[in-house]
């Protein structure tokens, strides 16, 4: 057998090779193709939603229609897509090549998290198509939820069981970082992405559990009656929302720190310099991932909590946003004095910085106890959370799988095609969501299906909200170029060479175009750092004297 | 600056809505300034040092710890001073002068009621303006929100307690309240409007809505119609929304889910108020609340079908 042909992909063929792999790379690549097909879903139901806001009055669906959309884009897009797909993704693909390891620490239960995942998004599209609608809202908060159809509990259930799933890939990257780092990869020669994907899976092990109690709660109070959030039984209704937010706060951070391990890396391998801060950024991952179990209560200023409750959530915000704003300080001066190369995936890098940003800056706005009174609940939160799920979360996703891809692969892309998408997202992007900071900010309430008689003292609404949905389709047509030109890469594309970003972790040196089956014939020996391009003459051969 | 509408935000029109807007306005300074250097000095730094060569290797920069310091301390300053600053904006906020006018405000899917200390009742909120004024608020069903972003002020309403929020409003003019918290099918639909008008209109205005027991059966019908918030779904004019028309109701044949029909009598309308699951006209869902029959009492019942007649 020829060198070129012994990889991952040639091992074994046919689909049961694929279905029962326990090969972190097979998985890796079984996450994609699924969370890339609830994009997609999740896409198509945001451009329904864009499509009925851009004009007045009823446009393509009626109140409920909407309302049902709306919450199935925000079930997809968090529980579907953001949560699982990079830990899922990349995470599997990468993290044990990148720390000399030939797979996970439990194989099996990392193709039993595939599988679980598959059985609650599963339940979630079969409860949509054949159980009913459910229009509560990505958050589910009681009593609403109390009194809606049984079919939420359905979507619950489904979020119970992708929940487990996500608990166990958090548990099995902690225990390989910890047990099967190759010899020579101390922890502080760990690449920022590993150090991400560790602080993740704390999260994720520690807070999952939360949301799978809430959602049994739930079960109880509408099959039995037992009056736990439903205050006609006696229930407390802001419980609910307590409970729902010591989860989904720290899911929010499941959700980007796993992107912003992907900046990390992106940054120090296309600037070719050590990252700046290497070490306040792996160790603040650790804490963000900590403290991020303290600040839920900044989503509930206005709900009726005491108001001390909220001085103190506020505090305690601000202490999160700080290490944050460094960690964008340091990824800036990673540039400086380096060799900075404007490759696709360097281009979503510094658009993660830009959007991003605006995204952190915006928390702090609606972090401030009196501005968010005003805020909270309008589209200025819609627009926030969006640059830093989307801006942030998926575009460190989208970079991290432009700079992976021709490992995953193989192939190389079209370059061109790649900065082009680029551009139309980042203009698509800010046009869809900067204008939802102007229109929140004069107060349209989200979760509005409709703003005609907002229009009398506001009559601005309807040019804002026109050019919102403008731009959600220049980002709708920036995101379909990108699956077009990745389908005719996996057929079409160049052979990739095993290091085309001369990149100095242990994926790009030690592992062929396609890595192998068990990754490495010999465990590599670590001598340097992730970033260290100066000591790296097995890359760049011998260091020409100036 | 801060009377003033700009872009970001609509004209303040409440006491405290100037004290928000000005720390809205250092924040978005400040941020601007900072996003402004920070993307210049990342646009400065690709461009300064673009790879020149495919085998360019870069040495390592020191670490300075003066830069690293004062990037530690300037956003540390910055988010003390907004913290402080809006944590004393948040208990002007949250305190009413003792002195403030209260009202009773009363949410439910999809409609907004005002009681005032005579007695009177609306569907639109009036206020004197230049006088503190505290809402008691609670929901009959979900959570709403009551927001009324000319007076920036904002807070959640729930069932089975009270939630408040306290304004002075400086204009006279009619500004928008809206529903914040998602709560279900027309939750884009409940509006209400705050009146702020001047004492003696104010004063004129409760007078002629105090309920003094003058009214026949069929107007104090339409005021239940109005305080029980039936129009939010039950249209007047023969507009069709989350219920059916009002408009040439009695007298016609109902056609019904379940494939009967019945011309529509007193008994009809009596039922469908006191048990509205019972029989579902064609078209429609099963969403009316069935608590009337136990919170308006038989009197109250009586008047709305009279009203109902009359359409």
């Amino acid at each position: 057998m020829s060198e070129a042909s012994h990889n991952y992909l040639s091992a074994k063929k046919g689909l049961w090779s694929w279905l029962a792999t326990t090969d972190h790379k097979r998985i890796g690549i079984m996450y994609a193709i699924a969370c890339g097909t609830f994009f997609l879903l999740g896409g198509i139901l945001a451009t329904f939603v864009r499509t009925e806001l851009g004009t007045p009055g009823e446009t393509i669906l009626d109140q409920d229609g909407y309302n049902q959309i709306f919450t199935l884009h925000g079930v997809v897009m968090v529980f579907l897509v953001i949560i699982p797909a990079i830990p899922g993704i990349l995470g599997n693909f990468v993290l044990p090549i990148q720390i000399g390891a030939k797979d996970v620490a439990f194989p099996r239960l990392n193709l039993a998290s595939w599988y679980l995942f598959m059985a609650g998004a599963l339940m979630a599209v079969f409860g949509w198509l054949f159980v009913g609608n459910v229009d509560t809202g990505w958050t589910f908060y009681t009593p609403y939820s109390s009194g809606a159809s049984n079919a939420v509990l359905w979507l619950t259930s489904a979020v119970f069981v992708a929940g487990f799933a996500s608990i166990f890939t958090g548990l099995n990257f902690i225990v390989t970082v910890h047990k099967m780092r190759a010899p020579g990869m101390t922890w502080n020669r760990l690449p920022l992405f590993v150090w991400a994907i560790y602080a993740t899976g704390i999260v994720q092990v520690l807070a999952t559990p939360v949301i799978g109690i809430t959602m049994v709660l739930l079960f109880l109070e509408k099959l039995m009656q037992i009056g736990i959030f439903d205050p006609a039984l006696g229930g407390d209704p802001v419980l609910f929302q307590h409970f729902f937010w010591f989860y989904s706060h720290p899911a929010v951070y499941i959700m980007i720190l796993p992107a912003m391990g992907i900046i990390s890396d992106l940054m120090g391998t296309f600037s070719r310099q050590q990252v700046s801060g290497y070490t306040f950024i792996a160790l603040s991952s650790v804490a963000i991932a900590f403290l991020g179990f303290l600040v839920w209560g900044h989503h509930m200023f206005v709900s009726g909590q005491s108001a001390l409750s909220s001085i103190i959530f506020s505090m305690l915000t601000f202490l999160i946003g700080i290490p944050t704003g460094i960690k964008v300080f340091n990824w800036v001066a990673t540039m400086y004095k380096g060799s900075v190369w404007l490759r696709t995936p360097m281009i979503y890098a510094l658009m993660f910085l830009f959007l991003f940003t605006i995204g952190g800056l915006t928390g702090i706005m609606v972090g401030v106890l009196a501005v968010d009174v005003h805020l909270h609940d309008t589209y200025f939160v819609v627009a926030h959370f969006h640059y830093v799920m989307m801006g942030g979360a998926l575009i460190g996703l989208i970079g991290g799988l432009h700079y992976w891809w021709p490992k995953m692969t193989g192939r190389m892309y079209n370059e061109t095609a790649g900065i082009i998408a680029a551009v139309l997202i980042f203009i698509g992007f800010n046009l869809t969501f900067f204008t939802q900071f102007f229109l929140g900010s004069r107060g349209m309430p989200r979760r509005y299906h409709d703003y005609t008689e907002l229009l009398e003292n506001f009559p601005e609404f309807a040019a804002l909200n026109m050019a919102s949905t403008i731009g959600s389709y220049i980002l709708g047509i920036g995101l379909l170029m990108i699956l077009v030109y990745a389908l005719y890469s996996l057929f079409k594309g160049p052979k990739a060479p095993a290091n085309p970003w001369g990149a100095c972790t242990l994926e790009w040196t030690h592992t062929g175009p396609l890595p192998d089956e068990h990754n490495f014939h010999e465990t590599p020996l670590v001598t340097r750092g992730p970033y260290d391009f100066h000591l790296a003459d097995d890359v760049f051969g011998p260091k020409e004297e100036n | 600056m801060n009377e003033q509408a700009s872009i970001w935000l609509p004209e303040p029109a409440s006491t405290v809505a100037g004290d928000v807007d000005a720390l809205f306005y250092f924040i978005l300074i400040v941020s601007t300034i900072l996003f402004v250097g920070v993307m210049g000095a990342m646009v400065a730094f690709a461009w300064r040092y673009r790879r020149r060569s495919e085998n360019d290797r870069p040495e390592p920069v020191r670490e300075n710890k003066l830069v690293e310091a004062s990037w530690i301390a300037i956003p540390s300053i910055l988010v003390a001073i907004v913290f402080i600053w809006g944590f004393r904006v948040f208990l002007e906020l949250g305190i009413a002068p003792p002195n403030a006018y209260e009202i009773n405000v009363t949410a439910r899917k999809w409609s907004w009621s005002f009681a005032y200390p005579n007695g009177a009742v609306s569907t639109d909120l009036h206020v004197p303006v230049n006088r503190p004024v505290k809402l008691r608020m609670s929901s009959e069903d979900v959570v709403h929100s009551f927001f009324v972003p000319a007076f920036r002020v904002k807070a959640d309403v729930l069932q089975g307690r009270y939630s408040y929020v306290w304004f002075e409003a400086t204009k006279r003019d009619t500004f928008n309240v809206v529903c914040a918290e998602y709560c279900g099918t027309a939750h884009s639909d409940m509006y209400a409007s705050v009146v702020v008008q001047s004492q003696d209109d104010f004063e004129n205005w409760l007078a002629e809505n105090m309920d003094d027991g003058s009214l026949t059966p069929a107007q104090r019908g339409e005021r239940i119609y109005q305080q029980q918030g039936c129009f939010a779904c039950h249209s007047l004019d023969g507009t069709t929304s989350a219920g059916p028309t009002f408009l040439g109701l009695v007298g016609s044949t109902r056609n019904f889910t379940d494939g009967t029909n019945a011309v529509a009598d007193d008994n009809y309308i009596r039922t469908a108020i006191v048990n509205p699951a019972q029989e579902i006209v064609e078209g429609f869902l099963p969403v009316m609340p069935g608590q009337y029959a136990t919170t308006l009492s038989a009197e109250d019942i009586d008047a709305l079908v009279a009203f109902i007649q009359e359409q």
